[in-house]
C-alpha cells in the first residue's frame, strides 16, 4: 500500500514537472490567472505591486477578503470608478475571488520608503493618528484596526504600506465625502468623517515614510481584538 | 358506500386536474423566465446595485435621461394590477394599460413581433417573481420632449405594428432565428443607425450605427465589411453568441452585456437559429477598401510609429501577423471589427481595455488592458492604423484627434 501511494507520489511528481502549473497549450494562452489578470497590469503592475502613477494602488499581498469586496463594489457600482466598473461589470463572483486570491498571494517586495515633503510637525501629527488617534475627537489609532505593524488582519482589512499619499489622501476624501462606502456599519466612513483635511494630508504622508516590516503579510484573523465592529470585516 | 367511492374518484380527478394545471402552470412561468432572457428584459428594468426588476435604471437618451418601471408584480407601484391583456398591450402597441404611450426607449418597435403565447408566458413569469415596492422614479426630459403627445409623430415615422410573419419560403429554424433576432432580441435597436429624430427607418434595419450616448459603434449585420456574418462559419456565430468569444473575435462593451445577460440563456437550438439567420442576411459582395481622408505623408508616419508601438505592447497577445490566440486573444488580421469604417470600436478597445463577459462556456475570460495611461493619442492613433491597414486589412486611418475625443467617452 505504501509502495503504491509512493508510485502515486511519484506520478504527481513527474507530472508536476512535465506539466509546470500554468502548461502552455500551443496556440492558446498560457492557462494561468497571471496571464488572465494581464487587463490590471498596467496601472497595478505585473504582480500588483503599483505603478509610477500614485492614484494607483498596490495590489500585492492585500488580504484576499478585502480584494474580493473591492472586486464587488466595482462591479455592482458602489464603489465609483469608471474604468474599474467598465471592466468588472460582467465577470462573475467566483472568478473576481479568483483575481482576490491571486493578487493576495503575490508578494513583490515593498517600495523603499519615500523622503516626506511635509514638515516634521506634520509628520508628527500623522505619526499620533496612526498610533495612538485622539481620543478627545474619536479618532482610533489606525493601527488599532490595520495592525501594530500596518500589515492589515485577514480576511478583510488591509494593509497601508507601499501606498503613496496622494492614493491614501484620495481614499479618506473619497470616505468623508461619502463617495467611497462599504458595508454598514461602515467603520471608515465614520472614522474619516472625523477627520480634518490636515489630518488626512498628516495620516497619507506619515504612512509612506513607514519601512517595510520584516514580515509584510496580514495577520491571521482574530490575531487583535477590533474597538468595534465593522460591516466588511466579518467577525 | 357507492357514493363514497364516486366521491374518492371525483377527489382524486380533481386532485389530477389541480396538479396537471400546476405543472402547466410552472411549464409556462419557466418558458416565460426563458423568453424574458431571451427579450434581455433585466438589463434595463434592474438597476446596477437594485432589486431585480424593479426597475430605476437611468436611461440617457439625447432628449434627457429616462427611468425604468418597476415590472415586479406590486400591485402599487408594479404590474401587480395588471392583465395578460394589459401586459400585450405594452409588448405589442407600446402603450400603458391605461391607452397612454410609451417611450420608444422601450423596444416595442421589436415586441410587437413577439406572439401571444409569448408574451402570455412572460407575464406568468414576472407574476411568479416577488413583489417589490418601489415607486417608479420620473423621467427627467429636456423641454419639448416630455411631452409624450410627440411620442405619436415617433410612432408615425418608424412603428409598425404587427406580430412576426413567417416567410414560408425560408426553412422553421430560419424563421426562429427571424423571429428571435427580429423580436425579442430586439438587436436593431443598436444594430441600425438612428436618426435626429432617435429613430430608424425599416429601409435601415441592422445596418449599424454609433449607439447614442455611449459612443460604441454597433456594426452593421448586413455589411461583410462590419460585423455581416456572411463568411462566419455557423459554429463561430453560436460561439461568440453563447460564450461571448470565438475564433473570429470577441463581444466587449454592450455587447458584453448582451451576452452575459441574455444570450448565454438561449439553448442550442435557438442560438443555431439566430446564426442561420444572421448568416443569411449578410449581403453578399466584396470588400471595398474606403477611402482616408488623411493625407498620404501623414498616415505613413502613423503606420511605421504604429509599428513600432504594435510590436512593443500588441504582438506578444496578438502575434506579429494579428493571428491571435483564438478564442481568447483575438485575431486582429482579417477582423472586421477592425477594419470597418468607423474605428471607434478598436480606439476604445486600446484606450480602456475590456473583459468578454463571464460566461457559463467561458467563465474565466482573459482581458485587454487598458493603454489610455500608457500611450499619447499618436500613439494611440499610430498603432490603430496600424492594426487597420496591415496583414490585408483594408481600413483607414484614424488620426489623434479622434483617439483623443474618445478618451472622454463614457465607461458604463
Amino acid at each position: 500500500m505504501s509502495l503504491r501511494i509512493a508510485i502515486a507520489g511519484l506520478g504527481i511528481g513527474l507530472s508536476v514537472q512535465v506539466f509546470p502549473v500554468g502548461a502552455q497549450t500551443p496556440g492558446q494562452p498560457p492557462d494561468t490567472m497571471a496571464a488572465r489578470v494581464e487587463a490590471c497590469t498596467p496601472c497595478h503592475g505585473n504582480q500588483g505591486e503599483g505603478t509610477s502613477d500614485v492614484y494607483f494602488p498596490r495590489l500585492a499581498g492585500k488580504p484576499a477578503g478585502y480584494l474580493y469586496n473591492q472586486l464587488l463594489a466595482f462591479e455592482n457600482g458602489r464603489r465609483k470608478y469608471p474604468p474599474m466598473n467598465y471592466l468588472l461589470e460582467y465577470l462573475g463572483d467566483p472568478y473576481l475571488q479568483e483575481m482576490a486570491d491571486y493578487f493576495a498571494s503575490q508578494h513583490p517586495p515593498l517600495p523603499a520608503p519615500v523622503p516626506s515633503d511635509v514638515s516634521q510637525d506634520v509628520l508628527r501629527h500623522g505619526e499620533a493618528l496612526v498610533t495612538r488617534g485622539d481620543a478627545s475627537r474619536q479618532i482610533p489609532a489606525c493601527a488599532s484596526c490595520h495592525g501594530p505593524t500596518l500589515t492589515g488582519m485577514e480576511p478583510a482589512i488591509p494593509g497601508l504600506l507601499g501606498l503613496r499619499p496622494n492614493y491614501v489622501s484620495a481614499q479618506l476624501g473619497a470616505w468623508r465625502y461619502g463617495t467611497r462606502t462599504a458595508k454598514a456599519p461602515d467603520c471608515m466612513q465614520i472614522v474619516a468623517g472625523h477627520l480634518t483635511e490636515a489630518d488626512v494630508t498628516a495620516v497619507a504622508a506619515f504612512l509612506a515614510t513607514r519601512p517595510a516590516p520584516e514580515n509584510a503579510a496580514p495577520v491571521p484573523k482574530g490575531t487583535y481584538i477590533l474597538p468595534f465592529f465593522c460591516g466588511s470585516q466579518p467577525n | 358506500m357507492r357514493s363514497a367511492w364516486l366521491t374518492l374518484l371525483l377527489f382524486l380527478a380533481s386532485t389530477g386536474t389541480v396538479a396537471q394545471a400546476q405543472d402547466n402552470r410552472t411549464v409556462v412561468v419557466t418558458r416565460g423566465e426563458y423568453l424574458a432572457r431571451a427579450g434581455d428584459c433585466i438589463a434595463c428594468h434592474t438597476a446596477p446595485d437594485g432589486q431585480i426588476f424593479t426597475g430605476g435604471r437611468a436611461m440617457p437618451t439625447p432628449f434627457g435621461t429616462l427611468y425604468t418601471s418597476n415590472i415586479t408584480p406590486d400591485p402599487e407601484t408594479g404590474i401587480g394590477r395588471w392583465s395578460p391583456d394589459d401586459f400585450y398591450k405594452t409588448m405589442h402597441s407600446g402603450r400603458f394599460p391605461d391607452g397612454g404611450l410609451i417611450y420608444p426607449a422601450m423596444p416595442f418597435g421589436s415586441y410587437t413581433k413577439v406572439t401571444r403565447a409569448d408574451s402570455d408566458a412572460i407575464f406568468a413569469y414576472l407574476r411568479s417573481i416577488p413583489p417589490v415596492n418601489q415607486k417608479n422614479r420620473p423621467h427627467d426630459l429636456r423641454f419639448p420632449y416630455g411631452n409624450r403627445s410627440l411620442i405619436l409623430g415617433w410612432r408615425t415615422l418608424f412603428f409598425s405594428e404587427g406580430e412576426y410573419k413567417s416567410d414560408p419560403s425560408k426553412s422553421a429554424e430560419w424563421n426562429r432565428g427571424s423571429y428571435l433576432v427580429e423580436g425579442l432580441g430586439h438587436c436593431g435597436m443598436c444594430h441600425s443607425p438612428i436618426n435626429a429624430l432617435g429613430g430608424t427607418p425599416q429601409s435601415e434595419a441592422f445596418k449599424g450605427g454609433l449607439i447614442p450616448m455611449q459612443n460604441w459603434y454597433a456594426p452593421s449585420l448586413t455589411s461583410n465589411r462590419e460585423a455581416g456574418l456572411g463568411d462566419w462559419s455557423i459554429k463561430d456565430i453560436t460561439d461568440l453568441l453563447q460564450t461571448g468569444v470565438s475564433a473570429r473575435g470577441v463581444v466587449y462593451g454592450p455587447m458584453a452585456e448582451v451576452v452575459h445577460n441574455s444570450l448565454q440563456y438561449l439553448n442550442d437550438e435557438d442560438t443555431k437559429a439566430m446564426a442561420v439567420y444572421l448568416k443569411s442576411i449578410a449581403e453578399s459582395g466584396t470588400r471595398v477598401p474606403s477611402s482616408s481622408a488623411l493625407p498620404t505623408t501623414e498616415s505613413s508616419l502613423l503606420t511605421s510609429l504604429g509599428k513600432t508601438v504594435y510590436d512593443a505592447r500588441c504582438a506578444s497577445c496578438h502575434g506579429a501577423q494579428g493571428e491571435g490566440k483564438p478564442p481568447h486573444w483575438p485575431p486582429l488580421a482579417n477582423n472586421q471589427s477592425i477594419e470597418m469604417e468607423s474605428a471607434v470600436n478598436p480606439i476604445r478597445m486600446v484606450l480602456n481595455g475590456g473583459y468578454p463577459p463571464g460566461t457559463e462556456g467561458n467563465p474565466r475570460p482573459y482581458g485587454m488592458p487598458p493603454f489610455a495611461g500608457l500611450l499619447s493619442d499618436n500613439e494611440v492613433a499610430a498603432v490603430v492604423t496600424y492594426i487597420r491597414t496591415t496583414w490585408g486589412n483594408r481600413g483607414t486611418p484614424v488620426s489623434a484627434r479622434e483617439a483623443n475625443e474618445l478618451r472622454s467617452a463614457p465607461l458604463n
